[in-house]
């Protein structure tokens, strides 16, 4: 049952992400992998708004939801293979320091937006 | 024609999909394989992670060198490969270690994931190039050209 859900997130979030990165392609054109770059972002402030969550709500953590929302949509929204291979393909064609803001900035975006995740529920539980 | 009654972006959807609750299973598989101890369960991530890098890397490679079907990098790249790896559980991590007291070591983590997951793309292109030059000169597909650019040890003849 757990293995299903980990796969019915992952699909939606594998799916997701491919939306999402056509979108921002689309939209962008640049050589600089923005789609990559916000699912990454995104995913970061989804699974700190639901680690969060976890903490005010109890039952949450060990929840079939959790499960689905957090291992499946989350890990499979966000990715680190393509982020590793696009700062390796930026690094080799010469845009070395396009390779090294990419690498830098996906963590640290990263950090802020889980940061902000949990201060939005920090925010709605003292309301 | 079968293809035709399902339409490309359907079909392509449908490998993404496909992929991606493949690998999210095996993520999964290796976080119940892998031993975690309590408020320090970053192996099983940096394992997925730097493991996906590595496949990656070997997978661009015969990307460029054979003509695959074109459902095969939906499936397998977008799909399986980026469902295996995760950006937000690796951040979750390092979150936990920053939660239990431990920002020295929560810094460290993310440090030593990039440090090792990049190489290993790296690594994973070198192996599939050597597997990929290695193939042509022996290969079936083998020109009289490619003859002269074999190393002494592949001339033909002195392997078998």
């Amino acid at each position: 049952m757990t293995l299903l859900l980990v796969a019915l997130g992952g699909a939606a979030g594998a799916v997701l992400r491919y939306g999402i990165d056509r979108g921002v392609r689309r939209g962008h054109g640049s050589a600089f992998p923005w789609g990559t770059f916000t699912v990454n972002v995104v995913g970061s402030f989804l699974i700190a708004l639901l680690a969060g969550g976890a903490a005010l709500f109890d039952g949450f953590g060990s929840s079939g939801l959790r499960t689905l929302l957090v291992v499946g949509l989350c890990g499979a929204l966000t990715t680190f293979s393509t982020f590793g291979q696009d700062a390796v393909r930026l690094y080799a064609s010469g845009a070395r320091s396009h390779a090294v803001r990419y690498v830098s900035g996906t963590v640290l975006g990263g950090v802020a937006a889980a940061g902000l995740g949990l201060g939005t529920v920090a925010l709605f539980a003292q309301l | 024609m079968p293809n035709a009654l399902v339409p490309h972006r359907s079909r392509v959807l449908a490998a993404v999909a496909l992929g991606g609750a493949l690998g999210s299973s095996l993520r999964y598989g290796v976080s119940l394989a892998l031993p975690h101890a309590d408020g320090g369960a970053v192996w099983p991530t940096l394992t997925v992670n730097v493991l996906g890098c590595l496949v990656i890397g070997v997978f661009t490679v015969f990307l460029e060198a054979a003509e695959p079907h074109h459902l095969l990098r939906p499936f397998f790249g977008v799909g399986v490969l980026g469902g295996f790896t995760t950006f937000s559980s690796y951040l979750a991590d390092a979150g936990g270690l920053l939660a239990t007291g431990q920002p020295f070591y929560a810094a460290l983590y993310l440090l030593l994931t990039v440090l090792l997951a990049l190489p290993a793309v790296i690594c994973g292109a070198m192996l599939a190039r050597m597997v990929v030059a290695r193939s042509r000169r022996s290969g079936p597909g083998a020109s009289p050209d490619n003859a002269h650019d074999t190393a002494p040890e592949t001339t033909p003849g002195t392997e078998s």
